[in-house]
């Protein structure tokens, strides 16, 4: 099994479009993961064919008034102030609920049961052997890592698995990167750029994620982020200039690789250096 | 006291490039950057900090060796698998919940506080500026878009200051669902391509679901003026009021890298004319 996230820090300096291109120009058993799952982009230039959708609940309380002696055991182990006594009644807030289970835990009175809250689906398809697997997190929902997760559950022994990951460097990235064996950071070589670089590689490196990056609009904005990589033995794994008619062909939902044959192999020498990178680190078994 | 926050769905569409250009060309108001998981306004604005506080939000579980007999309840209870074999506590994996905590028959498990960022009150040419920064790989960045968008009102207040500009987070989840709540209006910047488009009907209905009333500006126009289009004739069905097509402009980019805005940099570029125009047409909608 090999795990490459695709990860960033700054929004929009093209995590789908590296993911997407890479996992098609791939032959094998190739799998891409979309754990962007607030805005899943990969599907619209992916076209898979969906074979399943299933809908991913997650356990919140519900509470048996006739058996609750109102002791408030509940509110008070809970860390989210997700279930609360209002006058004579206890009153859960599903959408504040982590699903720790303590509050069911606690109960003296077994009056707490578990009950489920949608928060979102998770699709299953192909497209020519590539497979293919996204979360869309149910709009209205607050947290991502749950549904993340459920979508990083496909990932198989065996497989290359792809992950593209949500912008940030919060806790929905941790989650699209954990136990990946390389991330593949994508920066464009702008301020904003570099900024949000440089805490993506501060959550990597607390993850001890071998890595190596990727520059997008390579020839717009300044040096400082090549600077960067070059202070923090970073390799460059690929740049991409800016093109519009990329961009514009992007705006239509095409793929680079399909659009300009010529990526593809580009695509290929980028997975063969990463491949290298991650033999010639030593993991922990 | 109005307060505008301008969201995306999408990341990488514009907000902080257009709220900073805004701030350009708006008359007393407050700033307030709320995208704490990765905060840029402050490489445009330059703020001198007048406060700083430590962000408190959140704890993680430790287990003390010397009390704890590796019973192992607290592994059989943790829904997220955060505890070893060896009994140690993975502090990324922890999601502080306290049940370990709460159930360790040892008392062998402490649950301190975590301080897991800093938020600031600043001072920028433009105005005051609330904004903070959310420690890596943390949690909590509701509350601490909550937190800052508070601060934010407070200055509101303290100045005599009648609009708040926030810059808000991509994305639909908890940071963008916490600087939603409340606010006067929104502007979904989105790109005229289709992930600007399926993004920005997502965080749309977000928008919707909360009350807010929402409204569309297509950055980077011109790349597809057909899907632009398309975009505007969205919005006008949802009805969100359409504010303005600003073109692909490289001038964006430099000034950027030249720490300004795009009104401070060139002011007579095309992007800088088509900023102006829709600052125009918001100001007179939200009745500046």
């Amino acid at each position: 099994m090999m795990i490459i996230s695709i990860a960033s820090g700054k929004g929009g300096t093209g995590k789908t479009t590296i993911a997407t291109n890479l996992a098609v120009s791939l032959g094998g058993d190739v799998q891409l993961l979309d754990c962007d799952v607030e805005e899943p982009n990969a599907y619209l230039f992916i076209r898979p064919e969906i074979h399943e959708t299933k809908t991913i609940n997650t356990s919140v309380p519900e509470v048996d008034m006739k058996k609750c002696t109102l002791c408030g055991k509940c509110r008070d182990i809970c860390q989210f102030k997700a279930i609360v006594i209002m006058g004579k009644t206890v009153l859960p807030f599903p959408e504040l609920c982590h699903s720790c289970g303590g509050c069911m835990r606690v109960c003296p009175e077994k009056a707490i049961t578990e009950t489920g809250r949608e928060i979102g689906v998770v699709e299953r398809g192909s497209r020519n052997g590539l497979e293919f697997v996204h979360g869309k997190l149910r709009v209205g929902e607050a947290m991502s890592p749950p549904l993340i997760r459920k979508v990083r559950e496909y990932a198989r022994p065996g497989a290359l698995t792809l992950i593209d990951a949500p912008p940030g460097t919060s806790c929905p990235v941790i989650t699209a990167m954990k136990g990946a064996d390389f991330v593949l950071l994508v920066t464009e070589p702008t301020p904003f750029g570099l900024h949000d670089l440089k805490l993506a590689v501060g959550a990597v490196k607390i993850l001890d994620i071998p890595c190596g990056l990727v520059i997008n609009r390579s020839d717009m904005g300044d040096n400082r982020v090549r600077e960067y990589a070059k202070g923090q033995g970073m390799p460059i794994l690929m740049e991409i200039p800016f093109d519009r008619k990329i961009a514009e062909a992007y705006s239509r939902g095409e793929m680079l690789v399909e659009g300009m044959p010529e990526w593809k192999e580009k695509f290929l020498n980028l997975y063969h250096r990463i491949a290298e990178i991650i033999s010639q680190t030593p993991r922990p078994e | 006291m109005k307060e505008l926050i301008i969201i995306s769905g999408k990341g990488g569409t514009g907000k902080t490039s257009l709220l900073a250009a805004f701030a350009s060309l708006a008359k007393g108001m407050v700033l307030c950057d709320a995208d704490v998981d990765a905060a840029d306004l402050h490489l445009i604005m330059d703020p001198r900090i007048v406060e700083r506080h430590d962000f408190e939000s959140g704890h993680t579980a430790v287990i003390n060796p010397d009390p704890c007999t590796q019973c192992g309840l607290c592994r059989e209870l943790c829904k997220w698998n955060a505890i070893s074999e060896a009994f140690i506590v993975d502090p990324i994996a922890c999601e502080g919940c306290g049940v370990c905590y709460y159930f360790c028959p040892e008392k062998a498990i402490a649950f301190p506080q975590d301080t897991c960022g800093e938020w600031f009150l600043s001072d920028t040419r433009f105005g005051p500026m609330a904004h903070a920064r959310l420690g890596i790989a943390e949690e909590n960045s509701g509350k601490l878009v909550s937190l800052v968008r508070q601060q934010g009102k407070l200055l509101a207040g303290k100045k005599n200051l009648d609009l708040l500009l926030t810059d808000g987070p991509p994305g639909i989840g908890c940071p963008v669902i916490a600087s939603l709540g409340g606010a006067t209006a929104a502007l979904i910047v989105t790109e005229p391509t289709v992930s600007g488009r399926h993004d920005m009907e997502r965080v749309a209905e977000l928008a919707a679901f909360f009350r807010v009333p929402a409204m569309v500006c297509v950055n980077k126009y011109d790349l597809n003026p057909e899907m632009g289009q398309a975009i505007e004739a969205y919005a006008k069905e949802k009805n969100m009021t359409v504010m303005g097509r600003i073109p692909f402009d490289p001038v964006f980019t430099k000034a950027m890298v030249q720490g300004k805005t795009i009104i401070e940099y060139d002011p007579h570029s095309e992007g800088a004319a088509a900023v102006k125009k829709s600052w125009e047409d918001l100001a007179r909608h939200l009745g500046l």
